[in-house]
């Protein structure tokens, strides 16, 4: 419980009693729960529980989807992200790295400068120094220097998603939210994804959706478990894996359901 | 264990398959000779028009230079010149580009990305009911609203002219140019929209810079099909168009572009004034041939 406490005080994302409706169905009942900065937090649970749709509340992506309705607190930095109205502001201050790797076909280059060019950075220099930095931030770099300005669709998946975690990261955000980020890709690209994960939490508050739960248990600090839009469990994720507390968690986490 | 399948064999052994080969290649060329039936159409229509339109150069002594750039098309007098319809059809297509396209593409980007639902089932079947609508019924429209419109508020002593042609046929392309643009720019995958947004683009940002560069390649061919439909529309610009044999030097002069020349003389012409309208077609023919390679080049260069 000393741990529960620690983390409120450092809590980048406090999220309190989030209710969410597709229309007339409910996918998430009473969710809350407070992120740590610079820690990675692993949301998991079988498909459907929720826990992509919990994630894409936190930088308004399900305001794309029609007849969303959402109530709740979401705060991030002492600011109710529902209540402001500027969904770019927000956004360009959370990351996100998606399921499928989706670099636009474009180059490499102009794929990471993207982001930093919708801000309104035009000099050269500058996008120069922040497209380097942020491929040698997401362990890139040395991979694709000599071809920058060739199609980003030529790369591998693997390395694709690491240009995509550049291209989050060029925008220098506090937070990256990672909607498993690994299910499209070999065991090889995955593990360097995650030594990479490893890596960012030194300067990124972490928040990682996945479905591996040896993914979860290796990359996160803490680990939290849905279930029909509810969490069951929310701990260090030593915790939920070898002392959860719930029998639902320990069903699922030695695998007897999802 | 091992009878069981023995007996699954005998099922079809029992009779011959020769007559669901013949059947098979039976279909397979019925259906072949549907699919080459096109391709002739297309080889004995171009053929006919090359072979009527070339005599006159190759047998009657005509020089097709002056054919192409003569400016006096009477044909009681032997005199075949074009130009002036060239340049009407030119400036036509072009000008009707210039109207049709910003406002089909920004239909068809308000209706893939921005319209709500509601408002899409709306505009969408009114545009779709817009390609229906005989080109006759354009003309009409034209010429009863366009044509007087233009006449009182330009003080133009006839109305009919090339910016009434342009206008008609800036309206008859945008249901192609919407149709075809909006199912390309709809099929870029939402993950790329995610992205964009994800990375704190605007909505328009993501849209023109992101959605709409990945549907190039569709959106030109949605030009290009706008662009054919122009270029070859006749009945509506015969309406319109004012038809006067004049080389055009604004858009208020009365015109006669290449279509319109073949369907107004077509039916009482003979010889070689038959001929040279056969000849005319030639020219259309190949304005769009170069045309549509032109842009399936850039699409092409747009795609890489």
């Amino acid at each position: 419980m000393s741990l529960m406490k620690q983390s409120e005080g450092t809590a980048k994302i406090n999220v309190k009693d989030l209710n969410l409706y597709y229309g007339d169905k409910q996918a998430l009942f009473d969710v809350s729960l407070n992120i740590e900065e610079k820690k990675v937090t692993a949301l998991i649970g079988p498909s459907g529980c929720g826990k992509s749709t919990f994630l894409r509340t936190l930088n308004r992506m399900n305001d794309l989807i029609d007849g969303v309705k959402i109530n709740g607190d979401i705060v991030i930095d002492n600011e109710d992200i529902y209540k402001s109205s500027d969904v770019i502001k927000l956004r360009t201050k959370i990351g996100m790295v998606f399921q499928k790797p989706n670099l636009f076909p474009m180059s490499i280059y102009d794929n990471v400068a993207y982001g930093p060019r919708a801000q309104g950075i035009k000099n050269k220099k500058v996008l120069n120094e922040i497209v380097e930095e942020s491929l040698r931030g997401a362990a890139i770099w040395d991979e694709v220097k000599d071809r920058l300005k060739s199609s980003a669709l030529g790369l591998s998946g693997g390395q694709q998603q690491r240009v995509c975690i550049a291209r989050a990261i060029a925008m220098k955000p506090d937070i990256i939210l990672m909607d498993e980020p690994t299910s499209a890709l070999d065991p090889i690209s995955t593990l360097k994804v995650e030594e990479l994960i490893a890596q960012l939490k030194k300067e990124y508050t972490i928040v990682i959706v996945t479905h591996n739960m040896q993914q979860a248990a290796r990359v996160s600090d803490k680990t939290a478990f849905f279930l029909n839009g509810e969490i069951v469990e929310y701990d260090v994720t030593n915790n939920v894996f070898s002392n959860p507390k719930d029998q639902r968690t320990e069903d699922y986490v030695t695998g007897r359901f999802g | 264990m091992t009878s069981a399948p023995i007996e699954k064999q005998n099922i079809g052994n029992g009779k011959s398959n020769k007559r669901k080969y013949m059947l098979e290649s039976l279909s397979s060329k019925l259906f072949l000779f549907c699919a080459l039936l096109s391709v002739l159409s297309l080889l004995l229509i171009v053929g006919f028009v090359f072979y009527r339109g070339s005599h006159p150069f190759i047998a009657g002594g005509y020089s097709f230079f002056d054919f192409i750039f003569g400016v006096d098309w009477v044909p009681s007098e032997d005199k075949f010149g074009i130009f002036p319809m060239i340049v009407a059809s030119i400036y036509a297509t072009i000008g009707a580009l210039i109207i049709g396209v910003p406002i089909g593409l920004f239909t068809a980007i308000f209706l893939s990305e921005i319209a709500p639902k509601r408002v899409r089932k709306i505009i969408s079947p009114a545009v779709q009911l817009l390609a229906g609508i005989p080109s006759v019924l354009y003309g009409v429209f034209g010429l009863a609203i366009i044509v007087p419109f233009l006449q009182n508020y330009l003080g133009l002593v006839k109305g009919q002219s090339l910016l009434a042609v342009i206008l008609v046929l800036a309206i008859m392309m945008l249901p192609t140019i919407v149709t075809v643009a909006e199912t390309a720019i709809r099929a870029v995958p939402k993950t790329y929209r995610e992205g964009s947004l994800a990375l704190g683009a605007s909505e328009i940002g993501t849209i023109f810079k992101v959605v709409v560069p990945a549907a190039k390649s569709g959106i030109m061919a949605a030009i290009v099909l706008g662009l054919g439909r122009a270029i070859g529309e006749t009945m509506a610009v015969i309406l319109v168009a004012g038809n006067s044999l004049i080389t055009p030097t604004s858009l208020t002069d009365s015109v006669r572009p290449l279509t319109t020349n073949i369907a107004l003389e077509m039916g009482y012409a003979a010889g070689v004034h038959q001929e040279m309208l056969f000849a005319t077609g030639i020219v259309l023919f190949s304005f769009i041939l170069i045309l549509n390679f032109v842009l399936a080049k850039i699409s092409a260069r747009g795609a890489n």
